[in-house]
């Protein structure tokens, strides 16, 4: 226990700044203006893997830790998409997981956005055209903003939540 | 009769205002002890704000025993906010009761939220309360009998009348008893409200929930009224523990200053406690659910010795 | 016709309700009829406490047969029982003579064993009906032997005359004495381990009988032992009340335990009665003890206490049982495993039996925490008793009863939760009706007299303390605090229902308006539940009744002692693939392992031996006959 604690006290505050900006694409045509006055100051999100290969989910994970820190923005994630604001979608939406996807989305309360972190959610990524998938996020829920990147850095992931909210770094 | 009404006021106030910043001094602390910024000690209060804005989502299944919930809950965290000492020793409420009182309330919110938690229909919000109520029972012979141990010495229940009379004779309060019982309630308010090593708060996994079991399909305003209800529990439990076994700083005078300097004092000893939570929270790990009844009677050891501990030491 | 029984039941405890309440304020009076019963004539007397005890009965009768009178079916087999059965209960307290009471007892059993016979095609219902036959003449030759044996020593079989010539009796001879009434009282309030036939006969009895076997008839068992304890035999040692505690913490306990892990819903309030009959004794235990030590104000404060919880429960686990006998009258079943989400469909019955609930887990401000209060009041009060056994013991007391208290909540959220929210677990209860409006009537009542004995408590308890002193032969005045407080022991600790009251209503309206003002958003739109994802929900997903009391049986697994079986059927081509699993995890109850079962064995053993003196020859019986008249003309 007291381990621990004096590891703690000696290793001090690890967190790397923000990036300044992001290349996140804006899909929807929502009210930057009214998202900024909802979300701006805490914004929780719901991370659904929609058959993806996890590579994306390593790299939201990472935001989690000390490094990147998205708890610092206001930004948090949370187990029920009852309590969530934001649906963070990975994967080209495989067919098994569309009506889950679908129900996820309905369950969710209003106001809510969808973001969709990696090439694989807006077109089918890597696999475009299979005979397994529905083709991107956009065709099952109605998508906010776009990450693109396979997968996209936690950096690239975290400065498009923050240009989404429109929160200062 | 005005002065007793602005305290009580102010008490309200008070717990309502500061338990949410409570909550976030504590997760503020936790980050930092675990080497990241963390969020403000504010953020909090945006949650609940932006939860206010948010249209709920009510499942088809549930009645109005679930719509209900979190009004009840809140309306039993104000009370108790009524009948604790915060600000003074004797406030508004504090003619109607006593600790036993007190844990009765509590016992009150955990029985509603349970139902609420088997309303849904969903195996979460069943196991949620299950185990809710499973820690809730086991916990209640340790608050009893440390409420026995603080009673003996003080000579009566009524927490107004505990707190002055170790305030006014603090040598009461040097007695190996005491610092038994404190032990005790505070192991009996981490099972309580929900914190490690009993519950952890911040957890994903719903098998390892207990508290976050039972809330996970309130959203909107009803979730910010849960929320914060929650908050109120943990501010009231600690509010107790600072008050009733370190009583310095609480007045039984009605005038500004003295409840000024009331305020500020337990403001301090709320600080101490907080860190000490946080701390605790960081080092030790969240036991296993079939351990915490281990936990649970070790606690109620603590209680009985802390009663033993009063006839052997006068 | 077969309205004709409850009908008659309704005005006999119409007249019982006043006469009792006449009788607690201070009007008593006596009736002597010599004539009417063999060996010593019919005597009833009139004091508080009888007083008390007959205006529970009469109260609680009310409500059961309004609610009878809307249960249709079979209630024409009870007719004549019913109403024998309430005037019986009505005559016990009343009762000044060893004849009278006795006679009262035994009619009361009888017409209760015709009551719990009611389905008396089921193989269940006639074992049940059967040992509840045997133990209640069990405790009947306890207490004939105890009274007979009084009536000899003091030469007169009144009570009246036992009261005056009990303290010239030695301790010895008032001790056996106090063992073989309180044996035979025990066992027919319940108290463990004389328990047994309560969870078999309590479910087996139509609902508004159960009602008043649990509500009333126990109680006349709580009855006896305070007249035993505290009045007909004079103060007793000390070890009397530290049975009675302990006799009250252990069922208290045990009672809880049992009821966390039954999902038949009538055995689960059956098991709960058990638990707040040891409440009771607690109660009542610690007023003897103080009693014995001379702390005068503390024995009524306690006395009060049970006396209190003995209305209270009165009060609600009648609400209980009619709540329950409605839904099993709507779901045709007992098992809480086939009912669920019968809030929407019987809305009041849900409304009244969560009233029930919550006082029964003693939530304030309801009646049932008000009396647990003060329970604990005089509990912790003890160390003015300075005697580090006794301080142990009432130690053991406070740990139990808060224990059982926490227990307690815990099984009527599994009661009130299973059977009422959520999906309906089976065909039946998704088609459940509502209680006919005469049935609701008596639930709404009984609800209503839950929340007003819990907020008039400071009307209620000075009354009981009165009552209380009556029966110490103590009139000490006990200040108990004004209109609006009580407050007992010189400010130890005080309690407002009223305000605590008041106060919960004005805050349930505060975050109203705080949302209100802060501009919430309104309304809200309907979905399923959050399921993952998944595509149905259906009651299979629901936690059950084993799932919810699942933590307990795992803590208090020693207790419990269950015996777990599994058994996989694979599938005959392919042993990777499983046809059927059948899990089955009961619990064993030790009382029948190791009291009841080698108790029952011993005595076939021992009849099988004696079973030689009936050799079935006639000039064996004769030669018995002469031997019995030499010895007679011996010791003549």
């Amino acid at each position: 226990m007291l381990r621990q604690l004096r590891m703690a006290l000696r290793t001090g505050i690890v967190t790397e700044p923000a990036p300044a900006r992001s290349d996140v694409e804006r899909v929807g045509a929502r009210l930057a203006g009214e998202i900024h006055r909802r979300f701006g100051r805490s914004l929780a999100i719901r991370e659904v893997d929609a058959g993806s290969c996890n590579g994306c989910e390593l790299e939201i994970a990472a935001l989690t830790g000390p490094h990147y820190d998205l708890e610092r923005f206001g930004l948090s994630f949370v187990a029920s998409p009852r309590h969530a604001d934001c649906l963070l979608v990975t994967g080209p939406v495989s067919r098994n997981m569309a009506e889950a996807l679908r129900r996820t989305w309905e369950a969710t309360p209003d106001p809510k956005l969808v973001i969709v972190v990696g090439d694989c959610g807006s077109d089918g990524g890597i696999f475009r055209g299979s005979y397994a998938v529905v083709g991107g996020v956009g065709a099952v829920v109605p998508v906010d903003a776009v990450v693109p990147g396979c997968p996209p850095s936690p950096a690239a992931i975290l400065g498009a939540l923050l240009d989404v909210i429109g929160r200062r770094r | 009769m005005i002065a007793a009404l602005l305290i009580a006021l102010g008490q309200v106030l008070v717990a309502g205002a500061g338990a949410p910043l409570l909550v976030g001094v504590v997760r503020t602390l936790k980050a930092r002890l675990a080497g990241r910024r963390g969020p403000s000690p504010w953020q909090p209060y945006a949650d609940l704000r932006k939860l206010l804005g948010k249209e709920p989502v009510v499942s088809t299944t549930t009645s109005w025993v679930f719509r209900a919930t979190p009004y009840v809950l809140v309306a039993t965290m104000l009370v108790t906010a009524l009948v604790v000492p915060v600000l003074v020793a004797r406030p508004a409420l504090g003619f109607a009761g006593n600790i036993i009182l007190l844990m009765y309330l509590f016992m009150l919110g955990t029985f509603i939220l349970a139902l609420a938690g088997l309303d849904s229909g969903s195996a979460f919000g069943g196991m949620g309360a299950s185990r809710e109520v499973a820690v809730a029972a086991l916990a209640e012979p340790t608050i009893i009998v440390a409420v026995f141990a603080v009673a003996l010495r003080a000579e009566t229940i009524n927490l107004g009348g505990i707190v002055e009379r170790l305030a006014r004779e603090p040598l009461l309060a040097a007695n190996p008893a005491h610092l038994l019982a404190f032990v005790a309630f505070f192991i009996v308010m981490l099972a309580e409200t929900g914190r490690l090593p009993v519950d952890n708060p911040a957890t994903h996994l719903e098998l390892t929930m207990i508290h976050e079991a039972m809330v996970l399909e309130y959203s909107g305003r009803y979730l910010a009224l849960v929320g914060w209800a929650s908050a109120m529990r943990l501010f009231v439990f600690m509010t107790l523990l600072a008050n009733l076994f370190v009583p310095w700083g609480v007045t039984s005078l009605a005038e500004p200053v003295p409840v000024l300097l009331g305020l500020l004092a337990l403001a301090g000893k709320l600080a101490v406690l907080a860190a000490a939570l946080a701390v605790l929270e960081t080092v030790v790990a969240k036991l296993r659910l079939f351990r915490v009844p281990e936990l649970l009677a070790g606690s109620f050891a603590l209680a009985l010795l802390s009663v033993t501990a009063v006839f052997l030491v006068p | 016709m077969a309205a004709a029984g409850p009908l008659v039941a309704l005005a006999i405890g119409l007249v019982a309700f006043v006469l009792g309440l006449g009788g607690v304020a201070g009007n008593t009076w006596t009736v002597a009829v010599p004539w009417l019963v063999p060996l010593g004539g019919l005597e009833l007397t009139l004091d508080p406490l009888a007083g008390l005890f007959l205006a529970l009965v009469g109260g609680v009768a009310l409500p059961a047969s309004v609610f009878a009178l809307g249960s249709t079916g079979r209630a024409g087999r009870g007719a004549l029982a019913y109403p024998v059965f309430v005037a019986s209960m009505c005559v016990v307290p009343l009762a000044a003579n060893t004849m009278t009471f006795v006679m009262a007892w035994e009619l009361m059993s009888l017409a209760s064993y015709f009551l719990v016979l009611h389905e008396r095609e089921e193989r269940a219902s006639v074992r049940a009906a059967w040992v509840y036959a045997v133990m209640t003449h069990a405790g009947l030759a306890c207490l004939l032997a105890g009274m007979l044996l009084m009536g000899a020593w003091t030469g007169s079989p009144r009570f009246a005359d036992w009261r005056v010539a009990a303290p010239a009796l030695g301790a010895a001879a008032r001790s056996v004495a106090f063992v073989l009434l309180a044996a035979g009282f025990a066992g027919k309030a319940g108290v463990i381990p004389l328990h047994v036939w309560l969870p078999l006969a309590h479910p087996a009895a139509p609902s508004h009988v159960s009602a008043l076997m649990s509500g009333v008839m126990i109680k006349l068992g709580v009855y006896g032992l305070l007249r035993a304890g505290l009045d007909w035999l004079g103060v007793g040692p000390a070890w009397w009340g530290v049975a009675v505690l302990l006799a009250g913490t252990v069922s208290s306990v045990i009672g809880v335990l049992y009821a966390l892990v039954d999902h038949d819903l009538k055995r689960l309030l059956a098991f709960s009665s058990i638990e707040n009959v040891g409440i009771i004794l607690i109660g009542a235990g610690a007023g003897m003890l103080y009693h014995g030590a001379g702390l005068e104000g503390l024995a009524l404060l306690a006395l009060a206490a049970a006396l209190y919880h003995t209305i209270n429960h009165a009060a609600f686990k009648t609400l209980l049982f009619l709540g329950a006998g409605a839904v099993v009258h709507a779901t045709g079943t007992r098992n809480m495993e086939g009912m669920g989400g019968l809030i929407k469909r019987m809305p009041w019955t849900a409304a009244c039996f969560l009233v029930g609930s919550a006082a029964i887990a003693a939530l304030p401000p309801l009646n049932g925490f008000v009396s647990e209060w003060l329970t604990f009041v005089a509990l912790l009060q003890n160390t003015r008793i300075a005697q580090p056994i006794l301080n142990l013991t009432f130690t053991l007391g406070i740990a139990g009863l808060a224990l059982t208290s926490g227990l307690a909540m815990a099984c009527f959220v599994k009661a009130f939760g299973i059977t009422f929210l959520a999906l309906p677990r089976s065909d039946a209860a998704a088609r459940a009706h509502e209680a006919l409006p005469v049935m609701r009537t008596a639930m709404v009542a009984l609800a209503v007299a839950c929340v007003a004995l819990g907020l008039g408590a400071t009307l209620v308890v000075p009354a009981l303390v009165s009552v209380a002193g009556a029966l110490t032969g103590d009139r000490t005045p006990v200040a108990v605090g004004d209109w609006l407080t009580l407050g007992v022991s010189g400010g130890f600790g005080t309690l407002s229902t009223l305000a605590i009251a008041a106060a919960l209503g004005a805050a349930l309206a505060l975050p109203l308006i705080a949302l209100r003002l802060a501009g919430a958003a309104r309304g809200r739109r309907p979905y399923e539940t959050w399921g993952c994802g998944r595509m149905l929900q259906t009651s299979r997903m629901e936690y059950t009744a084993t799932a919810f009391a699942d933590p307990f049986r795992r803590v208090f697994d020693f207790f419990y002692r269950p015996e777990k079986r599994l058994d996989i059927e694979f599938h005959p081509g392919a042993r990777y693939f499983v046809q059927r699993i059948e899990y089955a995890n009961p619990t064993r109850s030790i009382f029948d392992d190791w009291l009841y079962r080698p108790a029952i064995d011993a005595l076939r053993v021992v009849a099988r031996r004696a079973r030689a003196i009936q050799s079935g020859s006639a000039n064996v019986y004769l030669a018995y006959i002469l031997a019995a008249l030499i010895l007679l003309l011996v010791l003549a």
